[in-house]
């Protein structure tokens, strides 16, 4: 156990078998406050209830419409917010029971991809220096040349040229400042990495190039990616399985190609047919199912399931009843709903 | 040949820089017919935008029209004054722009902004620019029309922003409607839903669009035609069922190999396009495609090919297609 200082204490009990990150019954809110005494009149209840596994080696997609918690939900698992109620765990521990020192070492084991990436790399920082700060904070590869050599490795890894380390962000494309993030993300040698839109600001033709690189990685590396992103056709081809969010809650999740095939979920059904598929013929018959209106606010969600306000199934019972995540059971195919699609 | 709507002719937009002068559209031609609903696929720096702002004479200084001819029922846009132009735009060409929050004023109620154009050109008062205003939200399907004309563009949804764009583009009844991605900012279930609009725009209106995007399933589903930019110029252009089949430039032929599909369950790696746009300011030798091709030939390095007739319908810039190798047949060798 001679890495057991730099490695973080995890409950010896845990096997590969379990679920890497367990996450219960997980509610995020955020308070508005209002008035004078800055009094919490109400929540933006950004995650309101979600359980999610994801087994080691695993990608899970998590898919939704902007403001439906996908990327909250990202950002507890990496701790960077609080949850209000339910927990977290990784390998078995709850990440919210530990204290400062013990989590940093869980941060070692659990790092990001941005989407942006303009806005996630300092400026005034070389790219060196970027992915060289997780080394400096978890004490990795100290000293002159086993710290130049890491950078070389990394850098290499994710196909930049170890010269490019003098460089800063600006003289990147945005392809390569993605790179750039990925080599940052890597640097502490995570074994779980959260994808947060890692392709939706880059060109059309770079997006198969960094998601190719992320595949590769996850190979050589033994990585486990939960993948977030809204552009199912990209979620669909990185992920085994996904998870579709709808106003903080999960409504569905099944293996990617099940999904595809048999949505159960009006809402996956819909969303998997707004979709655009990139050929003429396809598109000229394609029946679209075309939802009303906007989501409804997170603040005040509709009572029952929360969808109904713009289900094409709705009935009485969705407005009275909640369902939950296992109302449809094929396998380890879930949805909450009582009126499933055929 | 019949007159065109609207014809572009060897366009060239260029905008000074400290590297020297870039051509950001750099000879670009074609044409739009009433009704027809031409795409404009390109990515960042291709040029698509700054040739549809050229069509409206909405290029900001220092960049200028260096040179070409938009024709426009005949007439010269490029050598319209402010004024004439001012005209134009309201009238008979309207743009749509990605993110209605930028486009829409801030300050104005929207309903008082959708009824700006029929004010100025048409000279109604203000309560009848109103009404049709409401008119104009029930067309495009905005929620409550009457309720939303008194809102303030932050008080209306993303979706809700984008139709009141569109009504407002449509007041006048416009023969061109410029739709600059117009679903890029938006859910894919808020896109569907201005997609079917624009459609729906189209037949009703027979309004030809110009849809420029960077998503080939959205010109797919919405396009007759499709041209193809890249670093400023049209590597291909042809009827969209033609060019999807059978892509008649390198460019096109990757990119459409490259996109992960929803209605395929393959899981090998993407065969993705190597390397980088190019830069502007120091364009490869040739054609500009030719450091990421995999059909390069010598001639590509030294010559840029002109856009020319590859098969009956489709046109493109490539001196590999000119010479009459099919692409889907070649491309089973280069891998």
């Amino acid at each position: 156990m001679a890495e057991a200082t730099a490695r973080p204490q995890l409950k010896s009990v845990w096997t590969a078998a379990e679920p890497l990150l367990d996450v219960r019954d997980l509610k995020v809110w955020f308070p508005i406050r209002a008035g004078l005494a800055q009094r919490t009149v109400a929540h933006v209840r950004a995650v309101d209830g979600v359980s999610l596994q994801v087994g080691q080696g695993e990608t899970v997609g998590l898919v939704g419409e902007s403001g439906c918690g996908k990327s909250t939900l990202g950002r507890a698992v990496l701790k960077l917010v609080e949850p209000t109620a339910g927990e977290v765990l990784y390998k078995g521990t709850s990440l919210h029971s530990r204290g400062g020192g013990a989590m940093r070492g869980l941060r070692r084991e659990i790092a990001m991809i941005f989407q942006d990436p303009y806005a996630s790399l300092d400026p005034r920082q070389t790219v060196g220096e970027i992915i060289s700060e997780p080394l400096d904070i978890h004490h990795l590869y100290e000293g002159r040349t086993a710290r130049r050599d890491r950078l070389a490795e990394l850098l290499d890894l994710v196909g930049l040229n170890p010269r490019m380390a003098q460089r800063y962000p600006h003289e990147f494309s945005g392809g390569q400042r993605q790179r750039v993030g990925i080599a940052r993300a890597l640097a502490g040698e995570p074994s779980f990495i959260v994808c947060d839109e890692p392709v939706s600001a880059l060109d059309v033709s770079i997006q198969a190039q960094i998601i190719n690189l992320l595949e590769k990685l996850q190979q050589r590396l033994n990585l486990t990616y939960l993948f977030i992103a809204h552009d199912l056709s990209v979620v669909k081809h990185i992920s085994n399985r996904i998870a579709v969010m709808y106003l903080g809650r999960i409504v569905e999740i099944a293996g990617s190609n099940e999904l595809h095939r048999r949505p159960k979920h009006p809402y996956t059904a819909s969303l998997l047919s707004a979709i655009p598929i990139p050929d003429p013929k396809i598109e000229r018959h394609r029946q679209r199912i075309i939802l009303t209106g906007d989501v409804p606010s997170p603040v005040n969600p509709p009572s029952g399931c929360r969808f109904r306000t713009r289900c094409f199934n709705a009935q009485d019972k969705c407005a009275q009843e909640d369902p939950p995540l296992d109302t449809v059971q094929l396998g380890d195919h879930q949805a909450a709903c009582f009126f499933p699609v055929e | 040949m019949s007159e065109h709507l609207l014809q572009v002719e060897n366009l060239r937009t260029e905008f000074p820089t400290r590297d020297g002068v870039v051509g950001a559209v750099d000879g670009v031609s074609f044409y739009l017919d009433p009704g027809e609903t031409l795409g404009i696929v390109g990515e960042s720096g291709s040029g698509k935008s700054i040739t549809v702002l050229s069509i409206m004479g909405l290029v900001q200084r220092p960049g200028r029209i260096a040179g070409g001819r938009v024709l426009y029922k005949g007439n010269d846009l490029v050598q319209f004054s402010q004024e004439q132009l001012q005209e134009v735009r309201g009238k008979d060409l309207a743009m749509i722009f990605q993110d209605p929050m930028t486009s829409l004023n801030p300050v104005y109620r929207s309903g008082w902004q959708v009824g700006e154009p029929l004010r100025l050109h048409r000279g109604l008062d203000r309560p009848r620019s109103l009404r049709e205003a409401v008119s104009m939200f029930r067309k495009v399907g905005m929620p409550e029309p009457e309720q939303r004309v008194q809102s303030y563009p932050h008080e209306l949804s993303g979706g809700m922003r984008q139709r009141a764009m569109i009504a407002m583009g449509l007041t006048t009844g416009p023969s061109v409607l410029i739709a600059d991605e117009p679903t890029t900012a938006l859910d894919v279930t808020i896109q569907a839903q201005i997609l079917e609009l624009l459609k729906k725009v189209n037949a009703e209106y027979n309004t030809a669009t110009i849809l420029i995007t960077h998503n080939l399933g959205v010109v797919a589903g919405m396009c007759e035609r499709v041209m193809v930019m890249y670093a400023g110029r049209v590597v291909e252009e042809g009827p969209t069922e033609d060019v999807f089949a059978n892509p008649s430039h390198p460019y096109t032929w990757s990119l459409l190999r490259s996109l992960p599909r929803l209605d395929r369950d393959a899981k090998e790696p993407l065969r993705a396009l190597p390397g980088l746009p190019p830069d502007l300011t120091d364009l490869p030798s040739g054609c500009h495609f030719h450091p990421r091709c995999p059909f390069r030939i010598d001639r590509c390095v030294d010559e840029y090919p002109p856009l020319a007739a590859v098969l009956p319908a489709q046109r493109a810039a490539c001196w590999v297609t000119q010479a009459g190798v099919d692409l889907n047949r070649a491309g089973a060798i280069v891998g």
